[in-house]
This record gives C-alpha cells, sequence and structure tokens, in this order.
C-alpha cells in the first residue's frame, strides 16, 4: 500500500514567510477538468475552413524517388491540395542538425518533405491536405511514387565497415560523432586491480508512445502574415524561433500555444519534418491545417532513441574499492541527426554518466554514434541515463560478486562521501552536492534488506528464485546554457516568469516553462501563492503561449521545477514587495511597518488587517489619482532566472528492485520496487512521487517489454501497439518512493529537478535484479529488454 | 487510420445474411463483435465494400441447456461466457479462460463466434472449443452440418466454414463430476495473445486421467492437439515417469512457430512446462 | 454509393438523430459531429483504452464501435457521467490521489474504474491492476490510480 513520505530527516527552512504550500502534497486544483473530460488537447480544436495533412510516408528505409504521380489523389473527393518536397523547399530551407561544442559532430541536410531520396521507412515524401482525415487517407491510396530502392545501412555494428555504402556520401563514412575520455591511468589500473569484471550491455531501440500522438494545427492569416501554431509540445519558444528561421518569417509573426498535452517525455521537444510540412502546408494554403499522427505513423515518425551496444569493465582492488571504469559505446542513431538538439546528445552524455556515483579517479571512454537507415533518434526521458546507469551498476553487481562483498555495502564503501562536496566526478562532471550515502541507508532500511535476503535464501531452497537488484544513480537537472546555447542552438537555458496582481485582488502569473501532465502549473501556484500571500485557489498559472509568457526554454532536461520554479519565486516576490510599496503609499505608511499576510496587508506590530489586495487592485488600476504624484504602480512584474553556478545542478537516488523469475519459463515477475530520491526541496511530494513512480515504469518499459525490432531490409516489424509492448497496470509493481532533501544553493527555492531519476535507474535495478534471480545458476542477461527468450538462453533450456 | 468508405445493413434473418454472403462474396464481411474486424478496417488491411451486421439474429443468441448438449450460441460475448452459471457448470474451463481474453471492454463486445470463425491460433477460444469436444453447427444455404471442432481449425486463419456459411453456434458436451481442466496461458502482459497456452480437459478416476484433452494455442498455425501425448496419458495412472513422457512426446509432435520474439524452439520447451503443470494440477484437484 | 445510414440513440441523456457515413466509428462520431472531447483516440486499434464509452450500460472501446452500430442504444461519455455525479466519487479519489497527470488516458481509465467498482465491488488490489491493464497511461506508474480506486472499494 501507499506508504506515507519519509521525509524526516533534514528539515528545511521554508522559502517563503507563511509558507503554506510549498512541500505539501497540495491537489492539482487546474487539473479537475481533466478528469471532467474538459481538457483541450489540440485534437480537439476545431477552426473554420481546417484541413486535414496525412502524409505520404517512405514504405522502405532508402529509396531514390524517381516521380511522383498526383493526379488520381488530387481528383478524389474533399481534396485541397497534394504537395511535395521540391514545392515545399520553396518556402522552407533544409537544416543540418549539429552543435558546435560537439566537436567532429557532421549531419546531412534535411528537408521537411524528402527531395530525391528518402531515408527511412516512415519518412514524410507526400502532403496530402483534404476537408477530413478519412477523405485525405482516400486520396493517400490514390498518390503513385515510382522510386528505385537503395542499399540500407542497418546494422550498427558494421556501419563503419568499409564494404557498408554510405547513406550519404559527402559526409565521407557513416560516423555522426565520436568522442573519446581518457582520465588517469586506465591502463595501469587495471593492469594490476585484483579484481576484474566486464560485460558487454545491449539496449535496444525504443520509443516513446505518449498516448496523445504527437499533433499541430497550423494556421497563416494571410491578411497580416501572421502564423499560429497550437501544438502538442514541449518548448514553444524554440518552435517559434524554428518556424521564423525555417520560413524567413519575423518572429513577432510567430505566434506558438500550448494547449493541453497528452503526455511528452521528451518526444514533444524536437522538431519534425512533419512539423515544418505542416506549417508550410498552412502557409501555402492559406488556412488552418490540422496533423495527428494515427498511431502507426507514430512509430515510425515519433523519434525512436536507447540504442546501443556497450562494451564495459571494472577494476577493484581486494579490499574492494573501485579503481576504474572503462567502457566503448556504439549506438545507432536515424539517417540524420534530429533538428535541433542533434542526436549525438544521448551517447554523450552516456560517457559523461557512466561511474557517476562513485569515487574512482581513473576513467576511459569511447563513443561512436553512427547513422542508420531507421528511424531518427533524440532526446527521451533519462537521456543516456537509463543505459550509463545500467552499465555502471551492472559492472557493480559483477565486481561485489568476484569480490564476494554484499552488493549494497559494496556500493556503501565506494559512492563518493556526503561529506566530500563540492567535488568532480571523475569524467569531469562538477557536483554541487548528492546525497549517496543518506539514500543507500535509507533504502536499506525501507525494504528490510536484511528480512528480504534471508527470505530470497529461504525461498531458493524451495526451488524459487527471488532477485534483488540495485541500482545508484546521478541525474542531471537545472541546466545551465552550458548544455545546448553553448553549441549554437538557440534553445534558452533562462526562463521567465510574469506575476500580476488582477483588480480584484487574484494573481495570474504567466511562465516560460509549461504543462505536459507532470505537475508543473501546481506547484508554480504553490509557489505564487505563498511568495505573494494569496489563497492558492486565488491564483492562476498561465503557460504555453509566446505571445503571453516571458521567453523562456519550455520543458526538457527536470528544469521546470528548478529554473520555472525560481523564475515564478523571482516574480512573485518582487510583485509582493511592489504591492507592499503601493500599500505604503495607499495608507501613508512606512512599507516598514506593513506585512502582506494571506490577501491582506497586515500592521506588522499588531497583527491588524489593514488593507485587502482587492483594496490593492481597484486603487492600483482604477484610482491612481489617490496616489502621490512621483509613485509609479506596478503591479505587474517579470523576472527572469538562470542557473550559472553550475553545468547542471546533479540529483542522486538509489532504487531496488525485487524480482521472482520463473526458470521453467523464464517469465520475471515484479514483486516490489523502491526508490530514495534526493532532488532538492521537494515541492510537493504527492507531484514528485507519482513522476518518480511513471518514470520508473517507463524504465521498466526498456528492461523488460520495449523493443523496436527491424528486419535486414530496415523496415520495423512491430509498429502497432499490439507487438509493441508498454507496460500496463497487471504486470507494474507497488513502488514505494521516499526522499532525501539536499537543497541546491543554486536558487532561493533549492529545488532540483526530478522527473527522469525513475527511468535512468529502474533498468539497472531490475537487470540486477534478475541477474541476483539467477545466480545459483550462474548465467547473466545484459541484453535489453530482458526477455522471457533470452531468459531461457541463458539458462540453457533452448 | 480511419476505414476505407463501405456499406452497411443490419441483416434480420439468416436467409437474408447468407444470400447477402452468395451475392457480395469476399467484398462482404459479417460484424458480430467487430474487435478484430474493426481493427482491421482501421488499419485498412482490409477493405470491404459492404459490411452485414449480424448482431440482431436471435438464433445465434443464447447459452442454453438442451438435452446432452450446452449451446453457446456464436453472438455470446466473453463477458456473458465469463459471468454464466451454466458454463460454470457445465463447461468451466471457459470460464477460466474468459478473462484472459483481451481486457474487459473487448469482452463486452467480442463474440464466442467470432474468435471461433477467425481462427487466430493464438485465441483461447479456438483451443478451448477443442479441449471440450464441442461441435460447431454451421448454416449455409444448403443447409445446416455439424464440425467437430478437432476438425474445424485447417490453417492460419482458416476454417472448415465455407464461404457461404454462417457459425450457427456450438454445442457443447456436459462436464460432470469426473471433469478435471487445466487452463494456462503465458502472456508477457495479462489480456495480450500468449506466448504460449494449453487448454487441458480430462477425466479423472482415482490417480488415472482418461479422454484426455491437451490443446495449446500460440505454438503453431492452429491449435493443436498433443495427441501422442494424450494417448500416453490416457487410463494411466499419472505419476513423475508419465509426465516425463509424455512432456517429451508432446515436445516431439508439435512442429511449434516462432513469433516476432519468440523462437520455436522457446515455444517447444513451454510446450512441455505446460503441460507437466496442468498435469500436476489436474492430478491435484 | 456508400449511403449514409439513419442513427437514432441517446447520448448523455440527449436524443441524437444523424445520418452518417457507416464507416465512421463512434468515438469520431462523438469528437466530431456531437463536440464531445472527452473520450479520446490514443491508437483506434482498440489496444489503449483511451476511447473507452459506455454503451447501453457496458464499456466499449469506442474505436472498435462503429456509430452506426449505436442506433438505438443508450451512450455515456464521460461528460455526461460527470454531469449525473456517476463519477464523483472517482474523480475526488483520483483529485486526492493526483491518479492523472496529463489526463489523456483518465476519460477512459474513469470508465473502466465505473465498471469495476459496479462489477467486483470487493476487488482486491490484483483484481484491480488486472481489470485496468486495458487502459494505458504513460504519465503515471498506474500506482496512484490504482490507490484512487481502492479508495471508493474500501469506502
Amino acid at each position: 500500500m501507499n506508504k506515507p513520505n519519509d521525509l524526516a530527516g533534514l528539515v528545511l527552512d521554508p522559502v517563503t514567510a507563511d509558507q503554506r504550500y510549498i512541500g505539501e502534497s497540495e491537489p492539482r486544483h487546474s487539473a479537475k477538468r481533466l478528469l471532467e473530460g474538459q481538457g483541450t488537447y489540440v485534437d480537439d480544436l476545431q477552426f473554420p475552413r481546417m484541413g486535414h495533412v496525412v502524409y505520404w510516408r517512405s514504405p522502405v528505409a532508402h529509396m531514390r524517388i524517381l516521380q511522383i504521380h498526383t493526379a488520381a489523389a488530387r481528383n478524389m473527393p474533399g481534396v485541397l491540395a497534394v504537395v511535395d518536397g521540391v514545392q515545399m523547399a520553396t518556402i522552407c530551407k533544409p537544416w543540418v542538425a549539429t552543435l558546435s561544442h560537439l566537436a567532429g559532430m557532421k549531419s546531412a541536410p534535411q528537408h521537411a518533405l524528402a527531395i530525391e531520396r528518402a531515408c527511412w521507412q516512415g519518412e514524410p515524401v507526400v502532403a496530402v491536405v483534404a476537408d477530413t482525415r478519412a477523405q485525405a487517407e482516400d486520396a493517400l491510396q490514390l498518390i503513385e511514387v515510382e522510386w528505385e530502392e537503395l542499399p540500407a545501412v542497418v546494422s550498427m555494428l558494421t556501419a563503419l565497415d568499409p564494404e557498408t555504402p554510405l547513406i550519404h556520401p559527402e559526409l565521407g563514412d557513416n560516423l555522426c560523432f565520436s568522442r573519446t575520455l581518457d582520465v588517469g591511468q586506465v591502463d595501469a589500473q587495471f593492469a594490476t586491480a585484483e579484481i576484474v569484471a566486464e560485460a558487454t550491455f545491449g539496449f535496444g531501440r525504443h520509443t516513446g508512445v505518449t498516448l496523445e500522438p504527437r499533433c499541430q494545427i497550423a494556421d497563416y492569416n494571410r491578411g497580416d502574415g501572421r502564423l499560429t501554431v497550437y501544438h502538442s509540445q514541449q518548448a514553444p519558444h524554440m518552435m517559434q524561433d524554428l518556424y521564423c528561421r525555417q520560413f524567413g518569417l519575423a518572429e513577432s509573426d510567430v505566434h506558438v500555444i500550448c494547449k493541453d498535452v497528452g503526455g511528452s517525455f521528451g518526444i514533444k521537444v524536437h522538431a519534425y519534418p512533419d512539423d515544418f510540412a505542416t506549417v508550410g502546408l498552412a502557409i501555402l494554403l492559406g488556412r488552418p491545417i490540422k496533423f495527428v499522427a494515427d498511431r502507426l505513423e507514430s512509430f515510425t515518425s515519433d523519434i525512436h532513441a536507447r540504442e546501443h551496444q556497450v562494451k564495459g569493465r571494472i577494476a577493484v582492488n581486494k579490499q574492494g574499492d573501485i579503481l576504474a571504469f572503462e567502457i566503448d559505446d556504439l549506438t545507432a542513431i536515424g539517417p540524420y541527426s534530429m533538428f535541433p538538439r542533434t542526436s549525438a546528445i544521448e551517447g554523450n552524455q552516456v560517457v559523461n554518466l557512466v561511474g557517476g556515483p562513485y569515487k574512482h579517479q581513473h576513467y576511459r571512454a569511447q563513443l561512436k554514434v553512427v547513422f542508420q537507415n531507421k528511424t531518427p533518434t533524440c532526446q527521451y526521458r533519462g537521456v543516456g541515463h537509463p543505459i550509463a546507469c545500467a552499465v555502471t551498476e551492472g559492472l557493480v553487481d559483477l565486481a561485489a560478486e568476484k569480490l564476494q562483498m554484499d552488493p549494497l555495502a559494496f556500493r556503501q564503501r565506494n559512492v563518493i562521501p556526503d561529506d566530500a562536496y563540492p567535488c568532480s566526478g571523475a569524467s569531469g562532471i562538477k557536483l554541487e552536492i548528492l546525497s549517496h550515502e543518506q539514500c543507500l541507508r535509507t533504502i536499506e532500511k525501507m525494504m528490510n534488506y536484511t528480512e528480504l535476503r534471508q527470505e530470497q535464501a529461504a525461498l531458493r531452497k524451495k526451488g524459487i528464485y527471488r532477485g534483488i537488484g540495485f541500482a545508484a544513480l546521478i541525474e542531471l537537472t537545472n541546466p545551465s546554457a552550458a548544455f545546448y546555447g553553448v553549441g549554437g542552438a538557440r534553445i534558452a537555458s533562462q526562463d521567465g516568469a510574469t506575476a500580476r496582481l488582477d483588480p480584484s485582488g487574484v494573481v495570474s502569473i504567466m511562465v516560460g516553462v509549461g504543462e505536459q501532465g507532470q505537475g508543473t502549473e501546481g506547484i508554480y501556484a504553490q509557489i505564487a501563492a505563498d511568495a505573494v500571500g494569496v489563497p492558492i485557489t486565488d491564483v492562476r498559472i498561465i503557460t504555453g503561449d509566446t505571445a503571453v509568457t516571458p521567453y523562456g526554454g519550455g520543458t526538457w532536461a527536470s528544469r521546470g521545477a528548478g529554473i520555472g520554479g525560481e523564475a515564478v519565486l523571482l516574480a512573485a516576490q518582487a510583485l509582493q514587495e511592489n504591492i507592499l510599496r503601493l500599500a505604503g503609499a495607499i495608507l501613508q505608511r512606512d512599507t516598514a511597518e506593513l506585512q502582506v499576510r494571506r490577501s491582506q496587508i497586515i500592521d506588522k506590530a499588531t497583527g491588524q488587517a489593514v488593507l485587502p489586495f482587492s483594496e490593492i487592485g481597484r486603487i492600483g488600476y482604477f484610482r491612481t489619482d489617490t496616489l502621490p504624484n512621483d509613485f509609479k504602480v506596478d503591479l505587474m512584474v517579470t523576472r527572469h532566472y538562470a542557473q550559472r553556478d553550475y553545468p547542471f545542478i546533479f540529483t542522486n537516488g538509489v532504487q531496488a528492485s525485487y524480482v521472482e523469475v520463473d526458470i521453467d519459463t523464464g517469465f520475471v515477475t515484479l514483486l516490489k520496487h523502491w526508490a530514495v530520491e534526493d532532488c532538492g526541496r521537494v515541492l510537493n511530494p504527492m507531484l514528485v512521487d507519482e513522476q518518480v513512480r511513471g518514470a520508473i515504469v517507463q524504465g521498466i518499459g526498456g528492461v523488460l517489454y520495449e523493443e523496436c525490432l527491424y528486419d535486414d531490409s530496415g523496415l520495423l516489424r512491430n509498429g502497432n501497439m499490439a507487438d509493441y509492448l508498454v507496460p500496463m497496470a497487471n504486470e507494474m509493481p507497488d513502488i514505494e518512493v521516499a526522499h532525501v532533501q539536499t537543497p541546491t544553493a543554486s536558487s532561493q527555492l533549492g529545488a532540483k529537478g526530478a522527473g527522469e531519476a525513475g527511468t535512468a535507474g529502474a533498468p539497472a535495478a531490475v537487470m540486477n535484479a534478475i541477474n541476483d534471480a539467477l545466480m545459483p545458476f550462474n548465467v547473466k542477461v545484459f541484453e535489453q529488454p530482458i526477455t522471457s527468450e533470452k531468459i531461457l538462453r541463458a539458462l540453457g533450456k533452448i | 487510420m480511419k476505414a476505407a468508405a463501405f456499406d452497411y445493413i443490419k441483416a434480420q434473418s439468416i436467409p437474408e445474411v447468407l444470400a447477402l454472403m452468395r451475392e457480395h462474396g469476399d467484398d462482404a464481411r459479417l460484424i458480430a463483435g467487430g474487435q478484430t474486424l474493426l481493427a482491421t478496417l482501421n488499419m485498412r488491411l482490409s477493405e470491404p465494400q459492404l459490411v452485414i451486421d449480424i448482431t440482431e439474429l436471435a438464433e445465434l443468441k443464447g447459452i442454453e441447456l438442451s438435452g446432452e448438449y450446452l449451446w453457446v450460441g456464436a453472438l455470446v460475448t466473453h463477458t456473458e461466457i465469463e459471468n454464466a452459471p451454466l458454463i460454470k457448470k457445465y463447461a468451466p474451463i471457459l470460464q477460466a479462460a474468459a478473462p484472459h481474453i483481451a481486457h474487459r471492454a473487448i469482452r463486452n463486445l467480442g463474440t464466442w463466434g467470432g474468435s471461433l470463425v477467425y481462427g487466430d491460433p493464438a485465441a483461447e477460444w479456438p483451443a478451448c472449443s477443442i479441449a471440450v469436444n464441442a461441435t460447431m453447427v454451421v448454416r449455409g444455404l444448403q443447409g445446416e452440418r455439424r464440425i467437430p471442432a478437432c476438425n474445424f481449425f485447417v490453417d492460419l486463419y482458416t476454417t472448415a466454414l465455407a464461404p457461404d456459411e454462417i457459425l450457427m453456434g456450438t454445442e457443447i458436451p456436459l462436464a460432470n463430476a469426473k471433469d478435471v481442466f487445466s487452463f494456462q496461458e503465458l502472456a508477457r502482459r495479462h489480456g495480450d495473445y500468449a506466448v504460449a497456452g494449453l487448454a487441458a480437459v480430462a477425466k479423472k478416476t482415482g490417480q488415472a486421467l482418461s479422454d484426455c484433452n491437451f490443446v495449446f494455442f500460440s505454438v503453431a498455425t492452429t491449435p493443436v492437439a498433443a495427441v501422442q501425448a494424450q494417448n500416453l496419458v490416457n487410463g494411466q495412472a499419472v505419476n513423475a515417469e508419465l509426465i516425463t513422457a509424455a512432456v517429451a512426446a508432446a515436445r516431439a509432435e508439435i512442429e511449434t512457430m516462432e513469433d516476432i520474439t519468440n523462437s520455436a524452439a522457446a515455444k517447444s520447451h513451454l510446450v512441455g512446462v505446460l503441460l507437466e503443470r496442468a498435469l500436476k494440477k489436474m492430478l491435484a484437484d | 454509393m456508400n449511403p449514409k445510414i439513419p442513427l437514432d440513440m441517446i447520448v448523455n441523456g440527449n436524443r441524437v438523430q444523424a445520418q452518417i457515413e457507416p464507416r465512421r466509428h463512434l468515438v469520431d462520431f462523438l469528437r466530431e459531429d456531437l463536440g464531445l472531447k472527452g473520450p479520446h483516440l490514443g491508437c483506434e486499434q482498440g489496444a489503449c483504452g483511451a476511447c473507452t464509452v459506455r454503451v447501453d450500460g457496458q464499456i466499449v472501446r469506442g474505436c472498435l464501435y462503429l456509430a452506426v452500430q449505436a442506433n438505438g442504444k443508450v451512450v455515456d461519455t464521460v461528460e455526461g457521467l460527470t454531469a449525473q455525479g456517476a463519477l464523483t466519487e472517482l474523480q475526488d479519489a483520483f483529485m486526492r490521489r493526483n491518479a492523472m497527470q496529463c489526463g489523456f488516458c483518465s476519460s477512459g481509465m474513469l470508465l473502466s474504474a465505473a465498471e469495476l467498482i459496479e462489477q467486483q465491488p470487493q476487488a482486491t488490489r490484483e483484481q484491480v491492476r488486472e481489470w485496468i491493464s486495458g487502459n494505458y497511461c504513460r504519465c503515471t506508474g498506474y500506482h496512484s490510480i490504482v490507490d484512487a480506486i481502492m479508495d471508493v472499494l474500501e469506502a
């Protein structure tokens, strides 16, 4: 059952006076409508003269486009237009997705609709626009494309072999990016270490499967040259910038609006060719155009992620100290790096994050990111963390086994101590302050570790094989501009919030970071209510509108709470100051004698309420004639915040998984999962806990269920909801979450991010648990997803 | 994914359905629960010109005791089977199997007959119908005929139903006090098509089983009975040796077929595991 | 050529009459013709449950049900059931337990849960998980949804 959160230990100082909401499990008042069928998702919107677009997408992995015949399609009922890549290119520029700080990275130019060649199954080639989606699909069947099939590069292991054809001959090879990191004396450490363990870890390509598919409505008004895009997206300002530059529009003429978003997880933070094509159609046709990816096209057009093979090894001395890690990571992306955040980031993060929790000094890593004729890949919840954590924690368990040391004790010995901060990790990452030791102690208690081991031993004697697996992890959150801005991408790492007192005394907050279900608007309301001094029901949060909110970065890299939240805090504090100043002017009193409390100005000395916010608003907006001549009323203030102390504010946590493996069938039952997470100040335990749980379940998807299975010709074999397996309720365990709170000093709020840690650690914990269950048989499985087939093979049953 | 256009007619009688089927042949599809058909249509994997709705036909409905048999009409839904006291009493393996079929919302519409005539080797009802020795009652323009379930499933998605015939329902011999059964389905997620499944029914006298039906699903192109294993077990006291022999026989006789994530070898292995577990369970009941 | 079929049914307590193309599934008809945006489309192959609506008192996948099949039937969506107060306890429990995040699965999840409470009022936690395993949620870990449903079952 759901246990109350264990927030005992460090009790944090409040951020505001009279803090009522920050830190509490306040329900999301603005989410009730979602339970009543009153949400507004993009597909719910209907506009006059709106057309629907479907895309003819390449049915093969690699083709030369010879001729496109559209006449028959054009004549079908309801068809408004049929547009190909050549026409689209007259208004939409191609792009190349590289970042200058990833030295040597290369990719080829890509168009919104493919011209000359289509390079993956699912790449959009022709757009068919009709009055209804059904009519567009009817016409789509009459589009005839003559093509010549080209050889497809579908194996990452051979992508760089001389015999393998080049996807883009002008690039010289199929290598997008490579990197080597060599710290300390790795070879010497491995040569002298008493214990060396190694393994090759495999990770299956998988994808996000947001329940609401990608969708947008683009509308171009020929009268004023203004583009409006309703987009199910995480970063509206980024899309505004991209639409400007790809279409040659002025920034002030592009308006991007995010309404309710039905799940995103990174899938909806990228700029897709069909995004640009839909906008292009709106411009060409001068009318609203709706694009909703259906589920089949989602599987081949949403970004994929996490296709890696990592060879790793760990060196340990006989006392049990980890001396060194070494990895060689090969990862496969699509034929183009994905725009604008690039497909090299995931591999780059693997290099940065392997070994993260531990205090070793020696580390070497090699990374190769290779092109494939498969769906393009890019950042998806966790971005490299699940890979790095599984490799690290898998090697740690192997070493512990060789040492015959308990795996929890081995970790306790080797994590960076809680008093060692600030410090750097071996890969060069800068760590402000973490709490590995405290988290390990907490999880040991939470899961009754000793009893669990006893239970495991007793059941083993009866032929029941259960396993316990751990995953210590770090997660990067609250990024500075060192992430994208430094590489030339116009992606904001700062964010802004505007706080306004409305005439009746309620508060509106406009924020550059948006809501996709994680509860961002809820925590902003909590912060604003406490910092301005009003009840939370008097706070309205507005997000996701480039014409209304301050310029910001949106949702990615777990920055919403820490960065967006700090901007809200600063703006709300500034608003409270201005309210006090105005109160002073109205009351003709020194502001030092006054205080805000719960929508009232009170006399600090007596505690007496002397002026309600409704009066502040009335006078401030309608009766400035009653104020001193030189007094400036400013009941709407904007503040921006950027995290500038560190490249990232890292968080840490530890997870444990308890599983049972049926050694006759190879089936795995997840009995229980625990997570201790230190994300700094917890703004709302209830929201964070379910974020952690959802993230864990997403990680479980990767380790047990999800894989995009390709055949030898580069065709996706399981691109539908029956054959691509996402986690459903029956197989998921109860997940207990506890927190340690070590605030960051980089902000007043002290909040770090929490959205991705669950996904980072779950695959490692479950993989380690399965291998622990299989310990009596001396077999290990390191290929994810771990299926019954793989377990039966490892056990020699087939 | 919007279906291609089609005409729709709600049939009022069996002769009307048969006449329409004769007239339109392959251009028409029958819709009962529609849980398989409509997914196919939405994905444009099939584009019939006419959809004939048969859900009004009273003769295809109902679960009734009829002399020596339990009649289960083709239009009986999975949920109705899941809940019916007559099923619990006279064909209990069906009630054990029903919760494994997809999910509740699908079971509320999907039908016994629809599953049987679709002939998906991964489905539960085809294997269960063989396990309970059901007889399919089919009607065409030539009249009515009866086909034993063990002869009904001919090939992948292919039954013995002629193109102009409709399944009326099934006659199922009544289970009695001697009947024991075991229904197992190994699926990666509840409600998915099985990796491997076994519908096992037998009569038990003391420690011996007879009239054994061990019908595997999701391992081959049709549901498949492990006939050699059945013959080995029939009339014998079930002990460890018999189980080992039966398992070996079943693995040897069934030619398994791989699916997207499970090899034929894995399926063969699972055949044996399921049979052993079924025998132990039926022995213990 | 593909004549439209007349429809006469009750939707959320109101009589609805229409002439529609038979190929349209119930959820498209509800969303586009009647403006009821509560039921959502997540897959159109009956796998995700986002389209769950109630027909003659039972839950169905609205994407695997032709609108014309609803002729003469009583259809309820989350909007209608909310107005009737039929989901209030569940909705309150979902709010208290934070059993929704993006909300896209919620309509289907609530309708499925409502049928469980009616059909299996003694359901255990495991049975709840089994019952809702036809409703895909990508945001929560299902844990809070199970908690919310158990709250109502145990009340």
